[in-house]
């Protein structure tokens, strides 16, 4: 019995870290390889021991695939391919290939320049892994090997971000990495065709969470920022350098054209540059808007957003200012932070989760003295805000996705053990799929039904088409054929077609029957009586009177004879064919009750 | 050498002739018109090959071709038919066929035959699908004869088995369109049993090709749209069809689930996994819903849209659209908008300034909680938030019809509507702020989604604004803070964009006039009057001040005490704007001050059954002129013109009427006038200074009818019929004119022949309203027309002038409703001082802003408007707006903004131009065309069609310079 089985290393229950092997009629795949941002120990990077103890990964892993370019995706990659050991193909899509090496560049410079980790990748290891990268487009399939074929959907999320379908044979998964199904400011929703995978791995960040409109969210935004400006103060809005940053610039550009403001806004400068980079180039990857807008203007060629330098801190008057990092615990955003916190006017906003122990959240929990290094205190009178604005898709987007690919069971990942459980009970509940949540190392075992492809001639099947009446899509139908096997392949030809090409001769097989009659009559009389008798039952079959006496129905032959002994009894000669079986023993049990009295 | 020349020089020749040779050859054919099946039976004998048959027969049919010769064609094109090897060129010639069944006043059963007896033999399945297609075409030319549709059902359900795709679908097209539910006519036709087409086109539902599938349930839509009505049993195989793999199925099935639906919208279904039942318009409305969150937005806008027009759906199936039921962590979350309602009603103004202020408060049943399949849940929320802006509209456009025929649903949409005012789209923005506008009469702004919607106030785009002063026109504020916060916003507006000072004010005037009682507690403040002090008067002018006193006077008409609250000055102003706004400002029973206006108001109102009496009386008073004398018919008619100017200006909704009706009695006093000239007296060389008036009459005619014809809207075949008489009748008098002051016969023999040639066509085409005409100029006219044809010119010329004198006046039938096309050019205002300077040789844009009433398309060629500049030295531009500078804010109304580019060469100081409207009209656009085939070269007459334009705006002034160009 073929399976297919998939063992998360990392984000099995869990958030972050993602990383599932999957085994699919004997290939073996990676799905994604992130670090954990919670730890810094081994426990960040995947235990990938697990694969093999011995030996090149490359021996036992077909390909890798990754999502998109967050580092709890992608994390791990070089420390997976250079410092592990991996040779083969690495598969993403065109714009992670693109941003994937900034972020990773950035997270080893902060790992190791400034909390001074040893034994960790080098830029050239990040350099030598993205060599192995083989980029792939949207709805591309992809050959890895013979048999292997992977194909990327759009997935919303981030910019790039897919969702990959691999397939061997009849046999495909679909891993979603992280989706969102409601459109934002600049990407789009995502999106599958009915593909019907024998599992759907998915997210399950939000799986008890229905999410209100973003409308909402995206208003109270705007408005807040647009009172603040008008009443003269800054607003401060830390973020993290790729993904939200850009809707969130596209949102106030758009709003500040349309409105007509003049107030400036900056970005501070670094990774946002060449990250915006990236957006301009990869229009396809956006959403409508953009792409249909782009023609007149590249929506990412702002123009009311303008580069931040550390000067333009003191300036007077409004501003808007978007600094990295997103939670205020270190850099540009703290520094911009202490600088305006004093002031009532002005206003920071928090688009994000926080993590624990950093000053956005301290502010966000409402704490209006922060003890900075050195003893100082800084007094927070500036007002704070909190707006979430997150692309993973809600428990209700998770079933709309299932319900558009139609799997045959799913499997989530990347979220809680204890949300996963309701998702689970829901999915076998409402859509009546089967569900697994393994945790880390677990395997799951799917067993398959195995299908062999047979291929069928086309004139063999018109043929057949044509004796069928009506269309019957669902009902399984008849057909009469050879099937050839011949080098592991499944052949059904014509018969004709198969006596030739394995070089025989037709055989014919011939029945004959006697059927014994109680007739007093001459043999000519007999055999017009049963011409008669047969014609008036069979009328929808050619019946046939020949001239040397015999009867035919069909091909079927009937000769009646007399035998010598008894003039009183007939015996009816009835021969047929193979292939007319069916219709030759109807007639002769038919024969044999009997021709009805004649009218004398 | 020379022989060798002698010979080329011959060869030449022959060469040249033998060309001629040819030419002649075709030209006699087509001066001759021998029937055209001849040449194109020569033309096909002649191919040599499938390539060159099909080249002739693409020729072929671009001419079109003759009732009468139809069938020739059509036997030499079957004849070729069953010669022809090429599929390609049979295909070819089968669809002619159709094309040419469908030529008007050719009856095609006689061709039914062959046809079917060629699809019979024929194996190509891309010609079999072409002939069924022409059946199709002779089937549905013939919806009365039921022999010949049983016949052609017959045949598709014979097909019905063919094994390609196409085939299929054109059988069931074919059943779609002429087949029938009725078993009550197998009489008439013998031998042929009657199917159930719809149990037959059912059954394709199944097929295997999407392509066929989609096929059945357009054939099942299309019978339908015949008016059989369809079996319930449907519903379900539909339904099952929902889930279908092909975006074109599923769309289908969306329409014909629709389609069920409202045909038994009470009868009841069970819901599959439980026992319970519901209504089947619900369950389909749920169905509906659920598709809007589909892969395929095809899809998603048809399920979109056809939610809009499911009324008849129980009340809290569609509240479900709305909600979604929120919650985080597995516990019950409010939504912002329930968030907001809630502050609102507590008194406190949002904060959300707290983290975890939307913190989820009660626990979830995990049991209960449905993330799918619970029916309409939440549909318009996806479809509000749907990626694809044609699916947002289409939302926005079925929230629009559902709530105004539900006033609950319209209260708890309003959210929702507010919400989309922020769209990324502009076109999303705009078709919700209409669509709040339209269902505001159910509706009652809290102040939280009024400051929504004032914040897009600011709106860059003057359309979106605009809109909104419409909206706000028409909306109804709760609280006494929601007028003072719209009156604040729109002041800001106006400061921010100026150009929108007319809108701002009609929107405040009401304002004002919906809301006297919030409007009184804020005079105070707003006039900034104080009990003790006297305050400093605003300045007049301040468009600002002007609008807050717009707002305040339009409420202060019903709410008497206000009045008192006023200073001085305000009074003083309020004469004023009185005077000077008098469309927004309404007369005031102000104390101590006597109000003439009031007097007339009332009687005003009160008077429109009269008025319209009055018009009728004095039309019918016209209709004895035939009995008057000649003197006292002009005078009644000069009275009654001005009579029915005068009503036009007293009665606006009878402008319209009189305006046409004075213009008409205007033609005929004309008419009148012309003939009582003296020069007819007298003998003819001695008259060609008198002629003048008779011919500026005559012209004066035609141009007023002209005026008649295209610049009134609702104007009817009636009296279309009518106007052209009458222009007719100037044409004569013009003949007749330049027949009394020209010499010579040359140019009134070109004359004569024109004007009978107009009389034809008159006859021609108003053949249907002769009989109305009766005793009138072209009834005596038709019956001398073969006396005339055979006539002198100048014998010509005396029947008409003794027919014009003797014809009677015709009535004019006065039309339901009629409108005068007007147009008033907004901007540029015409008062500007300060010249538009420019570098003479380069263009400078000029914005234009009007306003048109009345106006039939005016994208449309048909009446184009045009804008027409005249420079100081007679020099006239024009210019064509583009369609897209056309808007279109209400019913009858347009809005034309464009730029004119003006240029001009040096001048030593600046001058004005002078910018209007035209009105552009074509004389055979009312004619109609004849139609042959779509793919043919058009070829309407054009002799006739006469263009011209009209003035219809009063031209404004604008100062220009250009500057000569610095070296």
């Amino acid at each position: 019995m073929p399976e297919i089985r998939v063992t998360p290393l990392g984000a099995g229950q869990d958030v972050g870290r993602s990383c599932i092997l999957v085994s699919i009629a004997g290939k073996n795949v990676m799905l994604d390889c992130g670090m954990h941002m919670g730890f810094n120990d081994d426990r960040r990077f995947p235990d990938f021991s697990y694969i093999t103890q011995n030996g090149r990964l490359t021996d036992f892993l077909d390909c890798v695939i990754i999502s998109h370019f967050h580092l709890d995706h992608c994390g791990a990659l070089p420390y997976f391919s250079e410092m592990v050991g991996y040779d083969g193909p690495i598969y993403m899509t065109h714009p992670t290939q693109a941003i994937c090496p900034i972020l990773l560049e950035d997270y080893r410079k902060i790992a190791v320049d400034k909390k001074g980790e040893a034994n960790f990748f080098t830029s050239q290891m990040i350099k030598d892994c993205m060599k192995k990268v083989v980029a792939v487009h949207l709805h591309q399939t992809v050959q890895v090997d013979d048999e292997l074929e992977i194909k990327a959907y759009y997935a919303g999320h981030v910019l790039g971000a897919a969702m990959f379908q691999i397939k061997v044979g009849s046999e495909s998964v679909v891993y979603t990495g992280d989706y969102n199904m409601t459109p934002d400011r600049h990407l789009g929703a995502a999106w599958i065709d009915k593909c019907r995978p024998n599992l759907l791995i998915t997210e399950s960040t939000y799986a008890t969470t229905i999410r209100d409109s973003k409308r909402c969210r995206e208003r109270d935004f705007l408005k807040k920022v647009h009172e603040t400006v008008e009443r003269g103060g800054k607003v401060l809005i830390p973020v993290f350098a790729l993904g939200r940053a850009q809707e969130l610039c596209i949102l106030l550009e758009t709003f500040w054209e349309r409105m007509n403001l003049k107030v400036p806004i900056y970005f501070s400068t670094g990774l946002t540059e060449k990250a915006n980079h990236y957006y301009k180039l990869f229009i396809p990857w956006t959403n409508q808007k953009i792409r249909k807008t782009f023609v007149q203007r590249n929506m990412f060629e702002f123009k009311h957003i303008k580069a931040f330098d550390r000067a333009f801190a003191d300036n007077p008057g409004p501003m808007v200012v978007f600094a990295t990092p997103g939670m205020l615990h270190a850099g540009q955003s703290l520094q911009i932070f202490r600088k305006w916190a004093g002031n009532e006017k002005n206003m920071v906003i928090m688009p994000g989760y926080c993590v624990q122990g950093t000053v956005g959240h301290k502010i966000l929990s409402g704490q209006r003295k922060l003890e900075m290094e050195g003893r100082q205190v800084l007094e927070v009178k500036m007002q704070v805000e909190y707006m979430s604005f997150s692309a993973h898709a809600d428990a209700k987007g998770i079933m709309q996705l299932v319900g558009q690919a139609e799997p045959e069971s799913v499997l989530l990942v990347h979220g809680e053990a204890k949300k996963m459980e309701f998702l689970k009970q829901k999915i076998e509940q409402e859509l009546r799929v089967s569900c697994y949540m393994p945790a880390n190392g677990e395997t799951v075992t799917l067993p398959t039904s195995l299908s062999i492809p047979v291929g069928i001639s086309l004139g063999l099947l018109k043929r057949e088409m044509a004796q069928g009446l009506l269309p019957e899509a669902k009902k399984p139908r008849l057909l009469h054929g050879t099937l050839i096997m011949k080098d592991s392949n499944f052949r059904l030809v014509s018969s004709e077609q198969a006596l030739k090409e394995l070089g025989l001769a037709e055989h014919q097989l011939r029945f004959t029957c006697r059927v014994h009659l109680h007739d007093t009559r001459k043999e000519q009389e007999t055999a017009l009586r049963v011409y008669s008798h047969l014609k008036s039952i069979l009328k929808d079959h050619y019946v046939q009177h020949l001239p040397d006496g015999s009867v035919t129905v069909e091909s079927i032959l009937i000769q009646a004879t007399a035998p010598s002994e008894d003039p009183g009894t007939k015996v009816l000669l009835v021969s047929w064919t193979y292939q007319d079986e069916e219709l030759g023993s109807f007639l002769t049990s038919l024969l044999k009750k009997g021709l009805p009295q004649a009218p004398s | 050498m020379a022989a060798h020349l002698k010979k080329r020089v011959y060869e030449e020749f022959t060469k040249v002739v033998q060309q001629q040779q040819e030419e002649i050859a075709t030209k006699k054919l087509r001066l001759t018109k021998p029937s055209k099946s001849a040449a194109l039976h020569i033309d096909l004998c002649k191919a040599t090959s499938p390539a060159d048959a099909l080249q002739y027969l693409l020729q072929f049919a671009r001419k079109p071709v003759e009732a009468e010769s139809v069938e020739g064609v059509v036997r030499i094109l079957l004849e070729h038919y069953y010669k022809e090897n090429d599929p390609s060129v049979r295909l070819k010639i089968a669809s002619l066929l159709g094309l040419l069944s469908k030529t008007t006043g050719f009856s095609p059963d006689c061709i039914m035959d062959d046809a079917i007896n060629i699809l019979q033999n024929e194996k190509s399945h891309q010609v079999l699908a072409q002939l069924l297609d022409t059946l199709l075409a002779i089937g549905t030319k013939l919806p009365e004869n039921q022999a010949i549709q049983m016949r052609l059902v017959d045949v598709a359900c014979k097909h019905l088995t063919d094994t390609s795709h196409g085939v299929r679908n054109k059988c069931l097209q074919l059943l779609g369109n002429l087949g029938s539910l009725e078993k009550s006519v197998t009489k008439d036709a013998e031998g042929l049993a009657t199917r159930d087409v719809q149990k037959i086109i059912g059954d394709y539902f199944s097929d295997q090709d999407p392509r066929v599938r989609t096929a059945a349930i357009k054939a099942m839509l299309q019978l339908h749209e015949r008016g059989l009505k369809l079996h319930q049993t449907i519903y379900n195989q539909a339904c099952k069809l929902l889930s279908d793999d092909y975006e074109q199925v599923r769309s289908a099935a969306v329409q014909l689930i629709w389609v069920v639906s409202q045909l038994y919208p009470e009868s009841i279904v069970p819901i599959p996994s439980s026992n319970e039942e519901i209504r089947l318009v619900d369950d389909a409305f749920g169905k509906i819903c659920h598709m809007v969150s589909d892969g395929s937005w095809v899809v998603r806008v048809q399920a979109a849209k056809l939610l809009g027009s499911m009324e008849q759906v129980s009340s809290h199936f569609l509240e479900q659209t709305l909600d979604k039921k929120l919650m985080s962590d597995l516990r019950r979350k409010r939504t912002a908008h329930e968030r907001a309602k809630e502050l609102y009603s507590s008194g406190e103004f949002s904060s959300g300034r707290k983290w975890g202020d939307d913190a989820p408060k009660e626990e979830v049943d995990t049991g209960a909680v449905n993330l799918i399949e619970s029916g309409a849940c939440g549909a318009f929320v996806h479809g509000l938030e749907d990626e694809m802006y044609e699916v947002r509209i289409a939302a926005v456009e079925a929230l629009c019809m559902l709530a105004q025929s539900s006033p609950s649903f319209a209260e708890k949409c309003l959210d929702f509507l507010v919400d989309m005012f922020n769209d990324e789209i502009e076109e999303v923005r705009l078709q919700s702020i209409h669509t709040m506008r339209k269902i505001s009469n159910n509706i009652t702004l809290r102040e939280d989604q009024l400051d929504t919607v004032l914040a897009v106030l600011e709106d860059s785009s003057r359309d979106i604004r605009e809109a909104l002063h419409e909206l706000l026109c028409c909306t109804n504020v709760s609280t006494k803070e929601g007028i003072h916060l719209a009156l604040v916003e729109l002041l800001k507006n106006l400061t921010k964009y100026p150009t929108d000072r007319d809108s701002i004010w009609k929107c405040l005037k009401f304002l004002g006039s919906r809301h006297p009682t919030l409007v009184l507690p804020l005079v105070p403040e707003l006039l900034s009057t104080h009990p003790f002090f006297d305050t400093a008067e605003p300045d007049m002018d301040d468009p600002a001040y002007i609008a807050v006193l717009v707002l305040i006077f339009n409420a202060a008409k019903t709410c008497p005490t206000m009045p008192a609250l006023f200073s001085d000055h305000t009074f003083r102003h309020y004469a004023y704007l009185r005077d000077s706004l008098s469309h927004l400002v309404p007369a005031l029973r102000l104390p101590g001050r006597k109000l003439v206006s009031s007097a007339v108001s009332p009687s005003i109102i009160s008077q429109e059954d009269p008025s319209q009496q009055f018009l009728q009386q004095s039309l019918e008073r016209v209709y004895s002129l035939q009995h008057l004398d000649p003197q006292g018919a002009q005078e009644l008619l000069e009275f009654t013109i001005r009579d029915l100017q005068r009503l036009g200006e007293l009665q606006s909704e009878l402008a319209g009427v009189a305006d046409f009706s004075a213009t008409y009695l205007r033609c005929q006093l004309l008419l009148i006038k012309a003939l009582q000239e003296k020069l007819w007296n007298v003998a003819a060389p001695l008259y060609l200074k008198q002629s003048d008036l008779a011919s500026a009459a005559a012209k004066q005619i035609m141009e007023e009818t002209y005026k008649m014809e295209f610049m009134y809207s609702g104007v009817e075949n009636k009296q279309v019929v009518i106007i052209h008489h009458m222009r007719l009748q100037a044409k004569a008098l013009q003949l007749i004119v330049t027949a009394r002051t020209t010499r010579g016969l040359d140019p009134l023999f070109g004359m004569c022949e024109k004007f009978l040639q107009e009389v034809d066509f008159f006859q021609r085409y108003f053949i249907t309203d002769l009989p109305h005409l009766q005793d009138s100029f072209v009834d005596k006219l038709l019956d001398l027309m073969p006396r005339l044809m055979t006539s002198k010119p100048a014998e010509v010329v005396k029947i008409l002038q003794t027919m014009l004198r003797q014809s009677a006046f015709l009535h004019l039938p006065l039309p339901e409703q009629i409108h005068k096309a007007s147009a008033t050019i907004i901007e540029p205002a015409g008062e500007s001082d300060n010249p538009l300077r420019f570098t003479s040789g380069l263009v400078v844009a000029l914005d234009v802003d009007a306003t048109l009433e009345h106006v039939q398309d005016p994208q449309n060629t048909v009446k184009v408007q045009v804008c027409q500049v005249l420079y100081p030295d007679g020099q006239a531009q024009m210019i064509h707006p583009k369609p897209a500078d056309f808007r279109n804010p209400g019913p009858g109304r347009h809005r034309l903004i464009t730029q004119v580019y003006l240029s001009h060469t040096a001048w030593t100081e600046p001058c004005q131009v002078e910018v209007r409207l035209l009105l552009s009209y074509n004389s055979s656009a009312r004619i109609p065309k004849c139609p042959w085939m779509e793919g043919g070269e058009v070829s309407p007459q054009v002799e006739t069609s006469i263009e011209g334009t009209i003035p219809f705006s009063k031209p404004v002034k604008v100062y220009i310079m250009p500057k000569p160009a610095r070296r």
